[in-house]
């Protein structure tokens, strides 16, 4: 069971996690919106860490921050305002985004709140990992599997849609060139 | 397959043993310990293996614990801080999971991931460093990174994950303990080379100190001075530090070895580790992050996965105890 400590601790990141996320919509600059909304998923990971999901926790932590930095990379590629150099406002169609959030945030809080969750039958595994990759790759692998391909697919077909050059502009009409015709050369064919 | 008895019950972390802040001390302490070896041993490599410049990193850690601290114009003062001090803070927390002497500091069911997750951090952190300045030279060296990161990112997840996939456990206490026999260098020769390459590329070390080269005016470091420059240079001499002793416990056996203490045989390892990487490391000309990526991509992450899936095949045939 869950001490006091720990949910002290869950209480105090959740607290973090939203005045994080608000914080993404005051500030003026891309970079500091950025690591705001970072800030938030890594306290969220935090709550999962003080609830004891140990891989979770971690691997949110992971995934949210290369995401995010992934994202500042496409940030200055695609933005109006190269890199956020300057400041801006980081609200867009104010209202309707308020409303939108506002109502979604009355659904979670009341379906949370209402919903008759089951309550736990058995103790607490020593190894939760073992139990997610068991409950993941077990019954449901087919589900994962099919997931799985369906997203290389969709990164794939995105990529090959996104980019203006094919093996043609490489290799030459006939394809016959030796060696590829690359804007950045990295050696290799 | 039958479990081994290493991913299961839970081994006591140097915290419970301990209690918390004498055990988070002797991390600090280990991870001070690591960096400044490391510091040494580079720069011995680096001014051809005189011994007289291991005084070097004191003499410059003096200088810049006295010296004073210089600004830019309008820096981004908060995210410049707070990528600074995430460095060395990074440093210490990937250490946490590292088992020298036999025992974590944290002892979680996913210390692997723990690890990576911490050099993943490092790339929010690198990144800040350079935004922060308001500083072209730091700007272009923190993409840098990041385009470096993209190119060792997978390669690395996929070393670290083979060599838990050989001992079954995320576990490094466990990694540890299924090496009694064999250590995993010998069946993972790949994942080993590619976990200390991404070693030196997430610290922007040797052949992948592009971020911070010299044609950018030291990049990323390029505005640090002072007490900054200090706690930057030396969270990145802790994290290959770290990396090394990491190296060690996933691959070579951590403490196993005949006569000297299990705590006396790590460090002699990990010691030897970072003499091997700084000797290579600074052999090696500057790699540039935009052609080491089609070569990551294309030969580092193939060349992983085949060495994933013999691990694997290995597994399922019960190579492993």
């Amino acid at each position: 069971m869950l001490n006091e400590l720990s949910v002290v601790a869950v209480a105090a990141l959740g607290l973090l996690s939203v005045a994080a996320g608000v914080a993404v919509f005051v500030v003026d600059s891309m970079a500091r919106a950025t690591f705001a909304l970072l800030v938030s998923f890594l306290a969220v990971a935090g709550m999962l860490l003080a609830l004891e999901l140990t891989y979770l926790g971690v691997v949110t932590a992971l995934m949210m921050t290369i995401e995010m930095l992934i994202m500042v990379v496409f940030m200055i590629m695609f933005m109006m305002n190269p890199a956020g150099l300057m400041p801006m406002t980081m609200v867009h169609n104010g209202r309707a985004s308020a409303a939108a959030g506002i109502t979604v945030f009355a659904v979670l809080t009341v379906g949370i709140w209402t919903i008759d969750w089951p309550s736990r039958t058995g103790s607490l595994p020593a190894d939760s990992t073992r139990q997610l990759g068991g409950a993941i790759m077990g019954s449901h692998m087919l589900v994962m599997l099919v997931i799985g391909i369906g997203l290389f697919a969709t990164i794939i077909s995105g990529t090959v849609l996104a980019t203006h050059r094919g093996r043609y502009d490489r290799f030459g009409a006939d394809l016959r060139n030796a060696r590829p015709k690359d804007p950045t050369g990295g050696g290799l064919k | 397959m039958p479990d081994p008895g290493v991913s299961g019950a839970e081994p006591l972390s140097l915290a419970a043993a301990w209690g918390l802040v004498p055990a988070v001390l002797a991390v600090v302490a280990a991870a001070l310990v690591l960096g400044t070896v490391f510091a040494i041993v580079d720069n011995v490599a680096i001014n051809g293996a005189r011994v007289r410049s291991a005084a070097e990193p004191f003499r410059t850690s003096l200088r810049w614990l006295i010296q004073q601290r210089r600004t830019t114009l309008s820096p981004d003062r908060l995210l410049w801080r707070a990528g600074i001090v995430a460095v060395p803070v990074l440093a210490v927390l990937s250490l946490a999971v590292v088992p020298i002497g036999g025992r974590t500091l944290l002892t979680t069911s996913a210390d692997l991931v723990w690890f990576n997750a911490m050099e993943a951090l490092l790339w929010a952190a690198v990144w800040l460093v350079g935004w922060g300045p308001n500083a072209v030279h730091a700007l272009v060296g923190g993409y840098r990174f990041l385009a470096q990161g993209l190119a060792y990112e997978l390669p690395l997840m996929f070393a670290l994950i083979t060599a838990g996939l050989g001992a079954d456990s995320l576990r490094t206490t466990g990694i540890v303990a299924a090496q009694e026999n064999l250590w995993f260098v010998v069946t993972m020769p790949v994942a080993f080379v590619v976990f200390l390459a991404s070693a030196a590329a997430f610290t922007f070390w040797g052949p992948f100190a592009a971020p911070a080269g010299a044609d950018i005016a030291s990049g990323v470091i390029s505005e640090l001075s002072g007490v900054d420059r200090l706690v930057v240079q030396a969270g990145r001499a802790v994290f290959l530090g770290a990396a090394a002793a990491m190296a060690v416990a996933l691959f070579l056996g951590g403490g196993a070895g005949p006569w000297l203490g299990e705590p006396v045989w790590y460090l002699l390892k990990t010691f030897a580790v970072m003499a091997a990487v700084a000797a290579v490391g600074r052999r090696v000309p500057l790699l540039r992050p935009d052609r080491f990526v089609e070569f990551a991509w294309m030969v580092l992450v193939p060349a992983t996965l085949l060495q994933t899936l013999m691990v694997g095949l290995l597994v399922i045939w019960g190579f492993y105890p």
